[in-house]
C-alpha cells in the first residue's frame, strides 16, 4: 500500500497525458503539446517518459526501465524504484517479461511484441532545432510538410566528413509525412523502430507527445547516392560473443586495454547463461556479481 | 502578351500611417524594374507586400503561375505561396546574412533550394552547387566554407547563387549593392545584368542608387511618402525628370 496515488500523478493529469497520447497515435509522428507536471527529478532525467509511462500504466502491468540499454544503471534503477514504490506494479529486467519499458537511448535487442509498449525520454524533440532556431517557424515546416532543410544538415555531413556522420537522433520521416526525432538512439536502432509494439515518445522540459502506432513506416532520411546505413562498432560482444547486438567500448585499464560489449544487458545475460562466451568473458554462474 | 506580374492598388497602413498606397503596375517576361526613392518613401514596403513577406490591407498581385496562369498571391494559400517563393521567386536581401544561413557551407546554401524541391541526390545537388559558385565567380575550392569566412561582396554573390539555383523567374532585389564598396558593386552590377539577360528573369529592384537602376533597370518608378510620384522608361525618368521630388533626386547625386 503507497500514500501516492496509483503512478503518482493525479488522475486528471493522467487522462490529460492520455488524450496526448491518444492524439500522438492518430497522428503518427507529430509533436503533442501537452501540460507537462513538475516530476520529482530534475528536467533531463527522463520527465516526459516517466509521465507517459504514470499515465499508461495498470497495476497487472510489469514494468522495464534501461538507461543506455542497461537495467543497472542509476538512471534506470531510480526510476524502476519510483514505479516500484509510486505504482506498486511488477518490475522485470526480462525484455520479454515487461509489458512496459521505459527507455533512454536504446531499444532493446529483442523483438517487441504487440502487447508491450516502449517510453522513449526525448530531450529535444524538434528535430529542426538546431537548424531553424524559431520554434513558430519549424511549426509551420512542419504543417507545411517543408523539410529540405533537413537534408541540408545531412548535405553537411558528407561535406565535411565524406559520409553521413550523425550517428545518433537520426532523423526519420514517419508513415510519410512527419520528420521526427527518434530520441538519441544509435543510428543502428533506427531500422527497428517499425515494430510490433507501441512506440510513445515524452519530451517533459519541452511539454511534447509524440508517438508511432504498431507496424508504422518509418524511413530513415538519406541521400539517393549515400543511402542510410546502421552502423556499429566492427566487433562481437567480449562477454557474450554478440556479433548483432550494439556494443559499448569500455576502456579498463590504462595501457590501452579496452573491451567491447553488449549496451543492452539483458540481452547479453540471457545469452550468457544460454552458454555463450565471448572472447574476454567467462561462463555464466548464478551468483556472480 | 500576359504581363508576369500584375499590381493591381496595393496599400500597406501601419495604423494611420501610410507604408505605401495606391501602387499599380505590370511587368512583363524578361523586365526589370526599379523603384527608387528616399529612405522611408515605402519601397521596402511595397517589395516586401509583393514578395509575400506582408500583406497588404488593399489590392491585388496576380502572379502568372506556370500551373494556373494569372492567380492572386495574396489570396492564395500560405503552402503555394511559399512554394512560388522558392520556386519560381527569389528574394535577394540587402544583407546577405539575412538571406543566408550562415552556420551552413556555401554549398549547402546554395543546395537548400534544391533540396527543398526533392533533390535527393548528393553528387547531383553538389555539382550543381559547384556550377553556381562559378557563375559567381566564387571558386570550388571555396565550397565547403561557411559564409562567415567570406567577404561582404562574396557573401552577397552566394546570396544571388543561393536563389537563382531553382531557376525562377521573378527576383525580388532589396538593395541588392548596399553596403559593398564601388568596385565590389560595379563588378556585382555587370553580374547582375548577365544573369539577368542570359535567364530572361524578370527583376524588382528597389534602391536609392540611381546609378544602379541606370545599369539594371528598363522602367522606374520613384515613391516618395508611400505614393508613386513618377513612373516611365529608365532613362526618360532620369533625363527629364517631370516631378519636383524627382528633379531633386536626379540633381542630388554627386559628381565625380
Amino acid at each position: 500500500m503507497s500514500d501516492y496515488n496509483f503512478a503518482y500523478l493525479d488522475e486528471q493529469t493522467k487522462r490529460m497525458i492520455r488524450r496526448a497520447i491518444l492524439k500522438g497515435l492518430a497522428i503518427p509522428g507529430y509533436q503533442v503539446p501537452f501540460a507537462s507536471r513538475e516530476m520529482p527529478m530534475p528536467y533531463g532525467w527522463g520527465t516526459g517518459g516517466v509521465q507517459v509511462s504514470a499515465a499508461i500504466l495498470t497495476p497487472d502491468d510489469t514494468f522495464k526501465a534501461i538507461d543506455q540499454g542497461a537495467d543497472d544503471t542509476t538512471n534506470a534503477v531510480s526510476i524502476r524504484r519510483f514505479f516500484q514504490k509510486t505504482a506498486g506494479v511488477a518490475v522485470t529486467e526480462a525484455t520479454k517479461e515487461a509489458s512496459v519499458i521505459q527507455t533512454r537511448h536504446r531499444i532493446p535487442e529483442q523483438d517487441l511484441r504487440d502487447d508491450q509498449i516502449l517510453v522513449y525520454q526525448v530531450p529535444i524533440p524538434e528535430p529542426l532545432r538546431f537548424l531553424e532556431p524559431s520554434e513558430v517557424e519549424t511549426r509551420k515546416m512542419h504543417s507545411l510538410e517543408e523539410y529540405g532543410l533537413m537534408h541540408v544538415k545531412l548535405y553537411e555531413d558528407i561535406s565535411q566528413h565524406g559520409d553521413i556522420a550523425t550517428a545518433y537522433a537520426y532523423p526519420v520521416k514517419v508513415e510519410g509525412r512527419y520528420v521526427m526525432d527518434p530520441s538519441p538512439i544509435p543510428k543502428f536502432d533506427n531500422p527497428k523502430l517499425e515494430m510490433a509494439g507501441i512506440q510513445l515518445f515524452g519530451a517533459g522540459r519541452e511539454q511534447r507527445i509524440y508517438a508511432i502506432p504498431p507496424y508504422t513506416q518509418v524511413v530513415s532520411l538519406d541521400f539517393d547516392d549515400y543511402p542510410f546505413q546502421p552502423t556499429k562498432a566492427d566487433h562481437a560482444c567480449d562477454l557474450c560473443g554478440a556479433e548483432d547486438s550494439y556494443l559499448d567500448e569500455l576502456i579498463v585499464d590504462d595501457a590501452g586495454g579496452r573491451m567491447f560489449m553488449c549496451s543492452d544487458t539483458d540481452y547479453c545475460t540471457s545469452r550468457r547463461k544460454n552458454g555463450h562466451v565471448g572472447a574476454q568473458g567467462v561462463p555464466f554462474k548464478e551468483d556472480a556479481a | 502578351m500576359t504581363p508576369l506580374l500584375q499590381v493591381e492598388n496595393i496599400a500597406k497602413f501601419y495604423g494611420a500611417r501610410i507604408g505605401c498606397t495606391d501602387v499599380s503596375f505590370d511587368l512583363y517576361p524578361g523586365e526589370v524594374m526599379g523603384i527608387v526613392g528616399e529612405s522611408g518613401s515605402g519601397k521596402s514596403t511595397l517589395l516586401n507586400c509583393l514578395a509575400g513577406h506582408l500583406t497588404p490591407d488593399r489590392g491585388a498581385v496576380r502572379f502568372d503561375t506556370r500551373a494556373d496562369g494569372l492567380r492572386d498571391t495574396i489570396t492564395m494559400s500560405e503552402p503555394e505561396r511559399r512554394m512560388l517563393s522558392r520556386t519560381d521567386w527569389a528574394f535577394v536581401h540587402q544583407h546577405a546574412r539575412d538571406g543566408l544561413r550562415m552556420n551552413v557551407s556555401a554549398g549547402g546554401n546554395v543546395g537548400e533550394r534544391l533540396m527543398a524541391v526533392n533533390a535527393r541526390h548528393y553528387g547531383d545537388i553538389r555539382a550543381e552547387a559547384i556550377d553556381w559558385l562559378g557563375r559567381v565567380e566564387i571558386t570550388e575550392d571555396r565550397i565547403d566554407d561557411r559564409p562567415t569566412a567570406f567577404s561582404g561582396g562574396m557573401q552577397q554573390r552566394l546570396q544571388i547563387a543561393r536563389n537563382l539555383v531553382t531557376g525562377p523567374r521573378l527576383v525580388f532585389m532589396d538593395e541588392p549593392t548596399g553596403g559593398l564598396d564601388v568596385s565590389v558593386q560595379a563588378r556585382l552590377l555587370d553580374l547582375l545584368r548577365g544573369l539577368v539577360r542570359e535567364m530572361n528573369l524578370s527583376a524588382i529592384i528597389v534602391t536609392h542608387d540611381l546609378a544602379v537602376v541606370r545599369l539594371l533597370a528598363d522602367r522606374l518608378m520613384v515613391m516618395k511618402d508611400g505614393h508613386v510620384i513618377e513612373s516611365g522608361l529608365t532613362d526618360q525618368v532620369l533625363d527629364d525628370p517631370q516631378h519636383a521630388y524627382t528633379q531633386l533626386l536626379v540633381s542630388s547625386v554627386l559628381q565625380v
